[in-house]
Formats: structure tokens, C-alpha cells, sequence
């Protein structure tokens, strides 16, 4: 087509490219958040140094017992359950979008954080401890217990009414204040233990990382990681349209189905271990597709390193907002990423995209 | 290559939407037209064969029986169109195009993919916009990109719902000289549902004419396109008339009041 007759680098080519860029986008967001998960390292109320955290990541036992708890129990327990709840909630806010073809999807906005929540809350009210496994299995299954049930219905609404209608958003912000108000409804009936517990949820923080917890919660990440990338080619396809989709061959209500029960999975996880913590999953496939488009092989690992990068960040700021206060994360999150998210729309709606 | 049909048929709940569809074999290389008005069964006949919607009776493609294939193995042999447009998301022509071809024929190797892509996206005209993305796109350019997906895996059989609805003149004829250059090199087969009778009298072999759920009519556009077949199908008045190429050409006059 082009009246140019110098060689010029074919169509293949030039595609090659631009997998190369996207690939050093991703490495340059990767590198990005080891630079900001340092940083959360050597951020907190105690003062200690970069040099010695450096030090005592690689020898623990050559520092005193008190820095050595600070590091090893307190800050490295909140900056990595940080990262990983950031790249499980920006994971399935990335599928969620896809699969519903709808921008306003998140485990947050469509009350599946809601539902995670209340299943959460039944679970400490009624000291279930999921037949002796511990309040570590127990939390996350309830709550995912309830995300699945949430999800569930979202997909029967979809495959009834399409997708991509508003009805499922609408009927998301239903469920999210219906499931408030089961939550309000628990915490009358609550004794004041649990009752402090299900406050703690309906801030969100990190205050409570352990070891344990983070184990579970990067099984869970990376088993639904590798299982959702290996969908990645029929994710992308799902964005030239439903009938497109499937006139491929995806077979698109299973597809659809596993990735919302990866979505609940991810979602009640992390939720069960840190509470309710909004616009991550949000804002974080936004940031991803803005740089670096859909090409869901590149998309889905760039929508989880975004969420990570934001509840990193956020995680520093809730330690140095307030002097020698540790704030809740999921106030920060939403402080922040509301004015994020409406500068990416703006952006958007201005067709000023990267 | 030749696709036969026995007594297809498709309901929508209590809704039969069509019934009794027979059709003798269609031969490799053609064409074929489907006409009729608005709900008369074009895009359910196409639909039932891409296996979008349930349907009875058979549809036997080279004596196999379209029903039986599971998505993956029929997307190499049917290649659907639908009616809608592909999505104005964020992907570019080139990403859509891979993806599609990367769930039906996972097995291509990545030269052969990415040659074919070239080559598919160059016999379209769309080669300048490869790398362009779909949202950025108009309506027309992204309907050619639907059939760049659709061509590029190499399909016997295409199934077009109204592949021309959103292009210009030029950008039609870009589309039935592809169409027609893909039929003859692959001998495949090609159905669509058409509005503009004179643009399938022209490109193509074979016609038709539906009404209510059934096939009316069936031949060359030549015999298909009368004043009383168009006044059973279409409920107007139409001249027909034949223009210097020999072809004819549908004047519809004025739509009659429903009997």
C-alpha cells in the first residue's frame, strides 16, 4: 500500500518490536517496584537505616534482637504481603475487566471484596476453624466462600443478560451494600474480640502479616498466575468481541467461569489476610493497558506487577502520612487512587494515551 | 469440498426461527448469497452452522457433521463472521488477528503464523494498519480486520453475516475481490447474508432467497432476482432491470402493505 519504495522493515517485523518494547515495559515495572518494595523495606516510625536493613537481610543474626524482630516480623512481613496482595487483587481486577468486557470491574466494585468480607466475618463471629485447620486456612476458605458465591451469580447474570451490560455493575453495587449491611448486622451481634477483628477488615491493613499468611497467599498467587496466563491467547481473543471470541474456537462461558472462580480465589485470599482494600484491582489493569496494551501474555503479569507497585506505594505512605503513625492501608488506597483513577480517565478521554 | 444441509432447523425457546432447510450439495469455489428480509433467517442459518446456537438436523461439511466438532477443530474448518463489529478495544489489527489464530491452530509454528498474518493483512489492504489499534479504527477498517481474522487460519468455510455493512464502495470491492481471489486458491466455500442485491448479483455464483424461516428460492442471482420473488421475500415492488455488464440490477420502488 505504500507509495514508498525504500525497503522498509516488514509487518512481522515491526509486531517483533513491539513485543520487545512491551517486554522492557514489564522490566522496567519490575524493576520499578523492587526500587519501591526497598524503599517500604527502609520506611517506619523506628528509624533504622538502609545500611541496616541491608545488612540484616543478608546476616539476621548479626543484629540486635529488637531490630532483628522490626525487620524479620514487622517490616519485611507488611512489604511483601504488600506486593502480593497488590498483585493478586490487580491480577483479578485485569481478568475480571476482560471476561466482563466491562472497565468498571474489580473484586471491589462488583461487591465480591463485600461478600469475601461478610463469609470473613462469619468465620471469626463463629470461631470456625475450618475442622481444625486454623483461623490461617479458615479466614481465607470463608472468605472465599463467600467471593465464589458472589462471582457465581455474576456469572449467571452475565451469561443470561451478556456481559457487558450495566445490570451486572448495578447489581454489584447492590450486593456491596447488601453485604454491608450483613456486616453491620454481624457486628451487633459480636462480642467485642471479634468485633475489634471485623473493624480491623473493614479498614484493610497489613498490621497483621505473618509468615503463614504469606505462604498461603503466594500458593494461591502463583498457582492462578500460571493458570491464567496459560489462557492468556484466549483472554486477548475475548477482546474482539464475544461471537468473534467464539467463532476462534473459546469456548467463552468456561472461560468465563474459571476466571471468576480464580477471581474469588485471589480476591478472598488476600482479602481474608489484610481486609477490604479498594481501587487496586481497579486502577491497576488501567495503569497495565495504558502502558502496554492488551496482549494479555504481557497484560495480565503487568495489571499484577501495577497493583503490587500501588499497594507498595501506598504501603510507604501509610507510614510516613502521620509521624510515627502506621495508618490502614486501605484508607490510603482509597485517598490515593480515587484521584489516580479519575486522572486516568481524564487521560483517556482525552485520547493522550501513552 | 461441498456442504450439504437435511432438514436444519433452529428454535429460539418456543420460537421456531427455522425450519425444513434442505440444500443439495454446494460445491467448492462459490459464492453463495443468502437474501431475505430483515428476520427471515439469515443470521440464525449462519449462526446454527458456526455452532453459536443449537440446532436439528444436519449440516455435513465434506461428509463431516458440523454438530459433532468441539470449537477448536470446527474453528479450522468454519470461520464465522458475526454481524457485529470486533470490539474497539485496545489491541492492535496485528494482536487481534494472532489471537484469533492462535486458539484455533496452536500447532503453526511462529514463521508460519506470523508470514500468514502478513500476507492475509496485505491481500486486505490493511497492512499499513497493522499496528494500529482497533479503537483508533473506523467502523470499516475494523470490519476488514473481522475478516482478517477469519482468513487467516484458512478456513473451508466462511460464514459472513453482512460482511460489507460498514465499508464504503471502495472498501466493498477491496472485500469481494479478496473473498473471491481466497474461494478460488483454497476452494473453499463461502455463505453471506446480503442487503445489497446488487452487489451479490455481481460477485456472486449462487442465491438464497429466504423467507419466514425457509429457503424460497435457490439458483443463479440472475433467476433468483424477479418482481415476484422480491415482492414474496422483501414485500415491495421492484423493477429489475440489466445493466450494460449484462448483470441485473434491483430498482425497489415502493414497499407494499403487508397482505
Amino acid at each position: 500500500m505504500s507509495a514508498l519504495q525504500t525497503p522498509a522493515p516488514s509487518l512481522a517485523q515491526r509486531y517483533g518490536a513491539q513485543v520487545r518494547r512491551r517486554i522492557t515495559v514489564l522490566l522496567l515495572l519490575l524493576g520499578l517496584l523492587l526500587l519501591v518494595f526497598a524503599t517500604d523495606l527502609g520506611t517506619g516510625p523506628a528509624g533504622i537505616t538502609w545500611h541496616t536493613v541491608w545488612q540484616g537481610l543478608r546476616a539476621p543474626q548479626q543484629l540486635d534482637e529488637g531490630t532483628r524482630v522490626i525487620l524479620w516480623e514487622l517490616r519485611l512481613p507488611y512489604a511483601v504481603m504488600a506486593v502480593l496482595v497488590g498483585a493478586a487483587l490487580g491480577l483479578a481486577g485485569a481478568q475480571m475487566q476482560t471476561v466482563l468486557n466491562n472497565p468498571l470491574a474489580s473484586p471491589f466494585t462488583l461487591g465480591l471484596s463485600a461478600a469475601a468480607s461478610v463469609g470473613a466475618s462469619l468465620a471469626i463471629v463463629t470461631g470456625f476453624t475450618a475442622w481444625g485447620l486454623g483461623p490461617e486456612l479458615a479466614l481465607p476458605l470463608c472468605a472465599f466462600g463467600g467471593a465464589i458465591f458472589a462471582a457465581l451469580i455474576i456469572h449467571v447474570l452475565a451469561w443470561r443478560w451478556g456481559a457487558s451490560v450495566n445490570g451486572v455493575v448495578l447489581f454489584g453495587i447492590a450486593l456491596m451494600f447488601s453485604c454491608e449491611a450483613l456486616l453491620w448486622l454481624l457486628q451487633f451481634l459480636a462480642d467485642s474480640n471479634a468485633l475489634q477483628q471485623i473493624v480491623f477488615w473493614s479498614m484493610g491493613s497489613l498490621g497483621r502479616s505473618t509468615w503463614p499468611k504469606i505462604g498461603v497467599l503466594a500458593t494461591v498467587l502463583l498457582v492462578c498466575a500460571l493458570w491464567t496466563q496459560s489462557q492468556a491467547w484466549s483472554l486477548t481473543a475475548l477482546r474482539n468481541g464475544e461471537d468473534h471470541a467464539r467463532s476462534s474456537g473459546v469456548a467463552v462461558e468456561r472461560l468465563r467461569l474459571e476466571s471468576l472462580v480464580r477471581v474469588s480465589l485471589l480476591s478472598g485470599t488476600a482479602l481474608a489476610f489484610v481486609g477490604t482494600i479498594g481501587f487496586v484491582g481497579l486502577v491497576g489493569p488501567h495503569i497495565a493497558r495504558l502502558s502496554l496494551g492488551e496482549d494479555h501474555r504481557f497484560y495480565l503479569p503487568a495489571s499484577a506487577l501495577a497493583g503490587a507497585l500501588m499497594l507498595s506505594c501506598a504501603s510507604i505512605l501509610s507510614k510516613v502520612l502521620l509521624p510515627g503513625v502506621v495508618l490502614p492501608i486501605g484508607i490510603v488506597t482509597a485517598l490515593v487512587g480515587v484521584p489516580v483513577f479519575m486522572l486516568l480517565v481524564l487521560r483517556h478521554q482525552g485520547g493522550l494515551r501513552t | 469440498m461441498s456442504l450439504v444441509l437435511q432438514q436444519l432447523g433452529v428454535s429460539y425457546g418456543a420460537k421456531v426461527v427455522l425450519q425444513g432447510i434442505d440444500l443439495a450439495p454446494l460445491p467448492a469455489g462459490r459464492m453463495v448469497a443468502l437474501a431475505g428480509a430483515n428476520g427471515a433467517g439469515k443470521s440464525s442459518l449462519l449462526r446454527a452452522l458456526a455452532g453459536m446456537c443449537r440446532m436439528t438436523g444436519q449440516a455435513l461439511l465434506d461428509g463431516e457433521d458440523l454438530a459433532r466438532l468441539r470449537p477448536p477443530a470446527r474453528a479450522r474448518r468454519v470461520a464465522y463472521m458475526p454481524q457485529s463489529l470486533p470490539q474497539a478495544s485496545s489491541l492492535t489489527v496485528y494482536e487481534s488477528v494472532l489471537s484469533a489464530l492462535r486458539i484455533a491452530c496452536p500447532q503453526w509454528s511462529a514463521a508460519d503464523t506470523h508470514q500468514r498474518i502478513d500476507q492475509v493483512l496485505h491481500s486486505l489492504g490493511l497492512h499499513a494498519l497493522g499496528l494500529r489499534a482497533l479503537d483508533s479504527l473506523s467502523g470499516g477498517q475494523r470490519q476488514m480486520a473481522g475478516l482478517a481474522q477469519l482468513l487467516v487460519r484458512q478456513p473451508r468455510l466462511l460464514l459472513l453475516d453482512e460482511p460489507t455493512s460498514a465499508l464504503d464502495l471502495r472498501w466493498q470491492l477491496c472485500l469481494m475481490e479478496a473473498l473471491r481471489h481466497y474461494l478460488a486458491q483454497h476452494q473453499a466455500l463461502c455463505l453471506m447474508a446480503v442487503h445489497d442485491l446488487n452487489l451479490a448479483a455481481r460477485f456472486c455464483d449462487d442465491m438464497l432467497l429466504m423467507a419466514q424461516g425457509r429457503v424460497i428460492a435457490r439458483g443463479e442471482p440472475g433467476r433468483i432476482l424477479t418482481p415476484a420473488l422480491l415482492r414474496q421475500a422483501y414485500g415491495i415492488a421492484a423493477r429489475v432491470e440489466s445493466c450494460s455488464m449484462g448483470l441485473p440490477m434491483v430498482v425497489a420502488e415502493h414497499a407494499l402493505d403487508p397482505e
